[in-house]
């Protein structure tokens, strides 16, 4: 009989969500049984909400994945699966069964992360069987140029957010006078609602590795840097231990693999600046400075870390290039559209059912990726707009749904693709809150360098503020618009130059929200607290007194038995006693 | 034990960190790193030990330690209680719910309680959205956290 294996996803979110508990309770049951379970540990399954998960394989059932498993049920789980016993209440994914989450893996195009969720991210064996480390051995054999021309012509672009070609910027690099040269991995991760990069270092660091040396030979490159979020500390374990496993082998060090090419790389953890993630601020940072943007040109491929030739790329767009190497550009072509081929991996998250991370051909079109993909809108709310790109993005609106994923279509819209962060908000969220959300993120972020990018911000943010509390007057909004524009062309970085979009695409799609604001003095989703007024029905009011003993400023009163009265000139709208009347007789308008 | 001798050995293991790592390439930021692990936060007495030991302005040094978020130059609680205010958590109801953590500590969003327990702050994404809203103290993430007594609960597991 074939070995039963048992995978349990122990990626960040799966352990916030008790895998831990699973894999121990797990260990030590299987310590003291003979049973012949192989246990493993594996990264992101790409199915959060249905955290924790874990995996059996290897028995009469096929391989079968259960979702939200309670420590306390794994070892009867595990037990039923042994006798051939299939547990439809957690069975969330099987190969040879019926299950409900099927179709959703089923829209999906596994490249970057064809191992994410599927080997042990600790274990350098898993990753040489699963094909890891070919496409390096191939490329050695290559001339350095040819492998520039193969990623050039497989058309990847860089999935840091602007999509510029990779084989181009390679070629530049390549075309710089050595012999010091260095590549970089960015993976700050700076967008507020994203962690794909997160996922692919925790769950399948030595990709990102190869990724990295292959595009180093074909630079002439000789030494690197991973810049990783210090937020991220089983990343920067899992990379530690990849470096370490892979320099024993001799895919990093010296004279790699019997040829002439020499690479060593090292992990530098940033400190919580989101303009970090910026090209020339990341490697002021590295040379141990304050990561301020500086103007380009020149660029980094002259003159970069140390002033010396440098490549940077984003984790993901690293994460292609051994796929790329050992399918053909011609493959990676076949996938996407003609003008952004491949995959993207997106963190879907917010009023979505099925939060996760997903990876899903370009071209497909955003409703499909929430209704096919992420199931649709949690607890049957409507859908009201999709946030891609995080604070230099901008929230796409039930109109544009049909919208496809690449990089020009997505432009069209106002919106950005992003390194990957899409928040689904539904009929609840107030889209003036989301604009004073991210302009709150972004002024608080500004590295101050820049005045408009500095001042300008905070003058947005007081705007929408004002606003937001009812003080709104309606020539606010050209004055948003008139900023906008100019914190757009005074800002010498993208941070500041892309700050205004979350104001600009709401104001454009939910201008109705804005004036509703302003107007009305009404806040259309009850979000925006100095909007509310709290009063009581005195149809439905029993008198009960409850909502008066839990008003924190006391200030309603009436007899019992009697219906009460809100004072609302002392009213703070907390809510409590909305939420604490049983007879629905508090409204909240 | 006087408070000078009680400060020494801490100051002694900075020097040993500064000494091993002074020649390095860029050994700035993990030095102010790892003394923020020994003092728990920066204040500027050690940033100038740090700027006599290195050889360099202390004006450099406070421009990188009050750039990155990650340096303190007040003294932190035993814990750090970061409240997630990510995308996906704030749509998911985050102010609410630091509003709410606030409350049961008695302590606004970026300081430390009277007792020295827990110091509040807010980060970005911890990659934990489907869990949304959440929040991390030390290393434990805590999700789809929605009621008073359940932020208790948690906070009572922390002495
Ligand atoms: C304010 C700001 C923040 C950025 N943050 C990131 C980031 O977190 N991760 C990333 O890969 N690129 C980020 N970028 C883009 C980088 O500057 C750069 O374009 C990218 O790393 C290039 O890699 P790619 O071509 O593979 O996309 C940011 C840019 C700006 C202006
Ligand atoms: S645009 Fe803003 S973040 Fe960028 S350099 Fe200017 S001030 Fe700094
Ligand atoms: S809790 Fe409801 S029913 Fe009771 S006094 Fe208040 S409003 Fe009236
Ligand atoms: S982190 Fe567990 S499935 Fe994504
Ligand atoms: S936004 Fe809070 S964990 Fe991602």
């Amino acid at each position: 009989m074939q070995a039963i294996t048992v995978k349990v996803g122990l990626a960040s979110c799966g352990i916030a969500a008790g895998a831990d508990n699973v894999y121990r309770r797990l260990e030590s049951y299987l310590l003291e049984s003979s049973k012949m379970v192989q246990l493993k540990r594996t990264g992101c399954i790409g199915m959060c909400f249905e955290e924790p998960i874990v995996e059996f394989d290897g028995g009469d059932l096929g391989r079968v994945t259960l979702g939200k498993v309670d420590p306390k049920d794994i070892t009867r789980l595990l037990d039923e699966y042994l006798s051939g016993h299939l547990s439809e209440t957690h069975l969330i994914l099987a190969d040879k069964h019926e299950a409900k989450h099927n179709d959703l893996m089923g829209a999906q195009t596994r490249i970057v992360l064809k191992n994410c969720g599927v080997i042990d991210p600790q274990s350098i064996d898993e990753y040489e069987q699963s094909g890891g480390y070919q496409a390096l051995k191939q490329v050695l054999e290559m001339r350095p140029y040819t492998v520039i021309d193969i990623v050039r012509g497989s058309g990847l672009r860089g999935r840091g957010g602007a999509g510029f070609p990779t084989g181009l910027k390679w070629g530049f690099v390549f075309d710089q006078p050595g012999p010091k040269k260095y590549v970089i991995c960015n993976a700050d991760e700076g967008d507020p609602g994203a962690f794909m990069d997160r996922s692919v270092l925790e769950g399948d660091p030595h990709r990102i590795i190869e990724g990295m040396l292959i595009g180093a030979y074909a630079m002439g490159a000789d030494e690197g840097y991973i810049y990783c979020r210090a937020e991220y500390p089983l990343a920067i374990k899992h990379l530690r231990i990849a470096i370490q496993a892979a320099t024993e082998r001799n895919y990093l060090g010296s004279n790699i693999l019997g040829t002439d090419f020499s690479f060593t790389l090292h992990i530098k953890e940033g400190a919580g600046a989101f303009v970090c993630g910026e090209e020339t601020a990341l490697m002021h940072s590295i040379e141990g400075m304050r990561g301020m943007p500086t103007l380009r040109p020149p660029y980094p491929a002259e003159s970069g870390l140390w002033g010396k030739p440098t490549n940077i790329n984003n984790v993901e767009t690293w994460a292609n290039i051994p796929w790329i190497i050992l399918n053909g550009p011609q493959a990676f072509r076949a996938i996407g559209t003609q003008q952004s081929p491949g995959t993207k991996v997106f963190a879907l998250a917010g009023k979505v059912a099925g939060s996760g991370l997903i990876e899903v051909p370009m071209g497909i079109t955003i409703r499909d990726i929430i209704y096919k993909v992420g199931g649709g809108i949690k607890d049957g709310k409507n859908f009201k707009a999709i946030q891609l790109g995080g604070p230099s993005g901008g929230c796409i609106p039930a109109e544009l749904l049909d919208t496809t994923v690449d990089y020009d279509s997505i432009n069209a819209t106002g919106a950005i693709m992003g390194s990957g962060g899409m928040v689904v908000m539904d009929e609840d969220t107030c889209m003036v809150d989301v604009a004073k959300y991210f302009l709150h993120f972004t002024q608080s972020e500004s590295c101050g360098k820049c005045t408009y990018c500095r001042i300008g911000t905070r003058r947005m943010l007081e705007i929408l503020e004002r606003i937001s509390s009812g003080k709104g007057e309606i020539e606010d909004i050209d004055r948003l618009q008139k900023l906008a524009e100019n914190i757009n062309h005074g800002s010498l970085c993208g941070l500041g130059q892309s700050a205004p979009n979350p104001v600009l695409t709401t104001l454009r799609y939910f201008r109705h929200e804005y004036e509703a604001h302003i107007v009305d003095k009404k806040c259309p989703t009850q979000v925006c607290v100095d909007l509310l007024t709290f009063s009581i029905d005195e149809t439905k009011c029993k008198g009960c007194h409850v909502c008066a003993l839990r008003c924190p400023v006391k200030c309603i009163t009436g007899k019992r038995k009697q219906p009460h009265v809100i004072d609302p000139a002392v009213c703070i709208k907390c809510g409590s006693c909305f939420n604490s009347c049983r007879f629905d007789a508090v409204v909240k308008a | 034990m006087s408070p000078d001798t009680q400060l020494k050995q801490p100051y002694q293991r900075l020097r040993e960190v500064i000494e091993e790592r002074k020649n390095l390439r860029n050994p700035l930021i993990e030095i102010l790193r790892i003394a923020q692990e020994i003092f728990g936060y920066l204040p500027i007495e050690v940033q100038e030990f740090i700027a006599a030991e290195m050889n360099i302005p202390v004006s450099k040094i406070y421009g990188v330690v009050t750039f990155y978020n990650f340096f303190s130059m007040k003294p932190r609680g035993k814990y750090t209680l970061n409240i997630c205010m990510g995308t996906a958590c704030y749509v998911k109801g985050a102010p609410k719910l630091a509003q709410m953590i606030s409350d049961v500590l008695d302590t606004p969003m970026g300081e430390t309680t009277e007792d020295g327990r827990f110091t509040l702050s807010a980060v970005r994404c911890v990659g934990a959205c489907s869990l949304a809203p959440v929040f991390v103290i030390g290393e434990d993430t805590f999700g789809r956290v929605e009621t008073k007594d359940q932020v208790e609960k948690v906070l009572a597991q922390y002495k």
